[in-house]
């Protein structure tokens, strides 16, 4: 039986109240007669045999590209590379889809007696993983075959020795990017598809590119103009990636893309309630519900996340392809946009999120403040194609109990960010010209990068620029829950209540706003229609 | 104060359809609950203390090669033929214990599956599960792969049902395609003198097919007679085998279990380890590539050491 598709229900008397997420816990809330609830689809079937998919895309390439067996001899140099920790999210339950594409890569290279053999994490600028990270995504097998003799890498943006300078794109970017790779008879590069902005050419020319290189398109001015990063032809971040990419082709570095859409299957059996329609949930629901948001409410706040960072999603493998870059991506979006599209009609005068506990950045780790912003007013806001679910001039509500929390292993330049930056400036431009150079080039903040596990020192002015177009596309963020000194210091409204958000919206909003509820996940994109 | 929702059910939305009711019988009879614990135990103590000592009463039975399965984890697929609906308590019985207690049945849906009652019952007692007897359906088996993948051991009666005249009928493929499909080992198994035990009803005389008394039913007589068991090598499928092919592998190693328990004779079949001494000359990690995975796989991600900064 097909999945049901999503849709949107308008809330009345009848309708049940409407799970919200609120950081490491959830609520039911009910939400204002006539609101708009944006339901995502039902999760697609996995793939049957997800093993012969994958070998079959190996031998069935798209686009201008060979076999992959045959690209392979025995005395050439393989380079294959991989998404990092940040996708998918949550985690997936072991065999995790890098796993079985390398698996079936390697073994068609061992076949044909490729003996220089390098596999290298696509970092960019994220933190590097952890052993037990690397084998999850990796499967032991791989990670033990390669490891110990130093050819899994992970990628290093700051290593001049390790970096090819490419050269300039006709917008005058510069392209650089990881030597290995660059100078490789082949580059192989496994994506997980997770979103429709992932993957095409942003994955060698971003996840393997230096910051000299990223800072051309990682700036306020380029995010303000993608509208939205999940609508590849209207989004100047990707027309960056697209040029720099085709740049780095004609450069002769031969790449066999491989991109991977999971379903949508997104919590595990005991919490699967999570991802069922409310009027939908059976007494087992309702119990586990029950249970589970009492004992998070009542578990301290770092126990709490701790269970739910324990969550291994059972995300399947839908579709593969193989093949060159823009023809694997053309096909694979279309297939993101398939699992993941809800038509909306219109926009809204106000549209509320709640923010669960895990945004790409804080996987094993914590949601500071800064990432509260991106994880709602980047990545939801932006999951939309045509116009945002919200008018121009509207209103934001988020409910997230944003804590003035941060790991100093992982995001230390968070730290001074929100300490010296934020009570300077919210606005992505000023910071951009006066902050961002300084944190970019700090030395503490490049070794703990390069050393440590640590994500670079310009990584929140990035997380910061990938909400300026919701901040120039909206009048009023209101945080509901959330830590008012810690909400003020973002730039945005504290509320305690949905209803105190209402009230402080009503200025801009007017007494009776529309409103549009994104419930995610399961992760949705709305299609507007304006 | 009145009760409300999640204490209570939801309200169904009025703008939302309703879906019509889920049908709840043959191959649509959802049978995940008689895997949980609780049905679990019932099962566990129906089957040692009350179907075993019935069995030890009314059909003493002999066991011959289950030494062949002491070292064998499961989940593994029993092929069996089936003559009588003993069959099943019977080989329950002969199963050892380390896989006795996680073992479904895979049952027609046409017949054990007709009502709910009945299904509820067979789900409970044998942990049945319902299958498409003529074919190899695809929802059929898509759950006996995935309780195979869950550890789950499966009793199959390749045939497809009781035999109609006491000798073995040509075997359907479903056994060999999830043996392949799961890569799970197939033990074959010989069931003799069961449809002594409890005959497969016949037809009334005179009763035209359809009529009252011209359907397969339960109620046949108990008669008390010895039956055996006998335990063949497990069958392991490589990557490349053929599940038509192995079929017919599965159908012979039967029939020579059941032409071994006619002459009492017996021969092991060898079972060749691949050699572990030597790798390929090749780089590190194609010599690391060709070993055997490795069989037991941590998942965890230690806890979190880092402390956390508050302001």
């Amino acid at each position: 039986m097909s999945p049901r598709p999503g849709f949107v229900l308008e809330v009345d008397r009848s309708t049940p109240p409407t799970l919200l997420w609120h950081g490491e816990a959830f609520k039911l809330q009910k939400l204002p007669l006539g609101t708009r609830v944006v339901y995502a689809p039902e999760p697609f079937a996995a793939l049957e045999d997800p093993e012969s998919a994958i070998r079959a895309a190996l031998e069935n390439p798209e686009g201008d590209q060979k076999p992959l067996s045959a690209l392979l001899h025995a005395d050439m140099k393989l380079t294959i590379c991989f998404d990092d920790i940040s996708l998918p999210l949550p985690p997936m339950a072991a065999p995790d889809v890098r796993q079985m594409v390398i698996e079936a890569v390697l073994d068609q290279a061992a076949e044909a007696g490729v003996d220089d053999v390098v596999l290298i994490a696509a970092l960019a600028l994220h933190r590097r993983m952890t052993e037990p990270e690397l084998r999850h995504a990796l499967g032991n097998r791989v990670y033990d075959a390669f490891a110990p003799f130093g050819k899994l890498l992970q990628h290093d943006a700051e290593d001049p020795d390790n970096l090819l300078y490419i050269g300039k794109t006709d917008h005058g970017e510069d392209v650089e990017i990881n030597k290995r790779a660059a100078e490789s008879d082949l580059l192989v590069y496994v994506n997980i598809n997770l979103v429709s902005m992932d993957g095409g050419h942003k994955s060698v020319a971003t996840g393997l590119a230096s910051y000299k290189s990223l800072r051309h398109h990682h700036n306020p001015k380029t995010m303000r103009h993608s509208k939205s990063f999940m609508d590849a032809p209207a989004s100047e971040l990707h027309s960056a990636n697209w040029r720099m990419g085709r740049l780095i082709k004609e450069s002769g570095v031969n790449i066999f893309q491989i991109e991977t859409t999971l379903n949508t299957d997104t919590f595990p059996e005991n919490f699967k309630f999570l991802q069922k329609r409310e009027w939908e949930w059976n007494l087992r629901d309702r119990i586990t519900f029950a249970g589970a948001s009492k004992a998070l409410d009542a578990a301290p706040h770092k126990m709490a996340r701790n269970i739910l960072q324990g969550i291994k999603s059972p995300h399947a493998l839908r579709t593969v392809h193989a093949g060159e870059v823009e023809a694997v991506h053309q096909k694979i979006v279309a297939e993101v946009w398939e699992q993941q599209g809800v038509a909306v009609e219109g926009q809204t005068d106000i549209v509320t999120m709640g923010l669960p506990y895990i945004c790409p950045y804080n996987v094993n780790s914590i949601m500071n403040p800064i990432l509260v912003a991106c994880l709602g007013l980047g990545y939801f806001f932006n999951s939309y194609r045509g116009a945002p679910v919200v008018r121009k001039g509207g209103v934001a509500i988020l409910f997230h109990p944003t804590r003035p929390e941060f790991h100093p292993g992982h995001h230390p330049s968070y730290i001074d960010f929100f300490e010296q930056v934020l009570p300077e400036t919210t606005d992505p431009t000023v910071m951009h010209e006066q902050f961002e150079e300084a944190y970019a080039t700090d030395p503490w903040y490049i070794h703990l990068y390069r050393t440590g596990h640590a994500y670079h020192g310009v990584h929140p002015f990035y997380m910061w620029y990938w909400i300026s177009h919701a901040l120039e596309h909206l009048d009023k963020v209101i945080i509901v829950g959330g830590d008012p000194a810690t909400v003020r210091r973002l730039g945005f409204h504290p509320a305690t209540t949905l209803d105190d958000a209402l009230e402080i919206a009503k200025d801009t909003v007017g007494p009776s706003p529309t409103i549009t509820h994104l419930h995610t996940p399961p992760l949705l994109m709305a299609d507007v229609t304006p | 104060m009145k009760a409300r929702f999640p204490i209570t059910k939801p309200t169904w939305p009025n703008n939302v359809p309703r879906p019509n009711p889920k049908r709840n019988v043959g191959l649509d009879y959802d049978t995940a609950w008689a895997r949980r614990y609780p049905a679990r135990l019932a099962r566990a103590i129906f089957t040692d203390f009350i179907s075993a000592p019935l069995v030890d009463l009314v059909a003493p039975t002999t066991i011959v090669g289950a030494d062949a399965l002491s070292r064998l984890e499961g989940p593994v697929i029993f092929a069996a033929n089936h003559n009588s609906h003993a069959d099943t308590a019977v080989l329950l019985k002969a199963i050892p214990q380390h896989l006795r207690h996680k073992v479904v049945v895979a049952a027609a849906s046409d017949f054990f599956f007709d009502s709910t009652t009945k299904a509820t019952v067979m789900s409970l007692i044998l942990g049945a599960i319902p299958i498409e007897r003529s074919k190899v359906n695809r929802r059929s088996a898509e759950t006996a792969l995935q309780l195979l993948d869950e550890g789950w051991s499966v009793i199959i009666y390749p045939e497809g049902g009781r035999s109609p005249d006491g000798w073995m009928h040509d075997f359907k493929g479903g056994a060999a395609y999830l043996s392949v499909r799961a890569g799970a080992p197939v033990v074959p198994v010989f069931i003799d003198g069961t449809d002594k035990v409890l005959p497969k009803s016949r037809v009334e005389p005179g009763v035209a097919p359809g009529g009252s008394g011209s359907e397969d039913r339960l109620g046949a007589k108990l008669r008390r007679h010895p039956v055996s068991v006998t335990f063949g090598r497990p069958l392991r499928p490589s990557e490349d085998t053929d599940a038509r092919r192995f079929g017919g592998v599965i159908e012979d190693a039967v029939a020579q279990l059941g032409r071994e328990v006619a002459s009492d004779y017996y021969q092991a079949r060898r079972h060749v380890e691949p050699s572990l001494t030597y790798g390929p000359p090749a780089a590190a990690w194609r010599r690391a590539w060709a070993r055997p995975p490795a069989i037991k796989v941590s998942e965890r991600v230690p806890r979190d050491s880092w402390p956390t900064t508050r302001f």
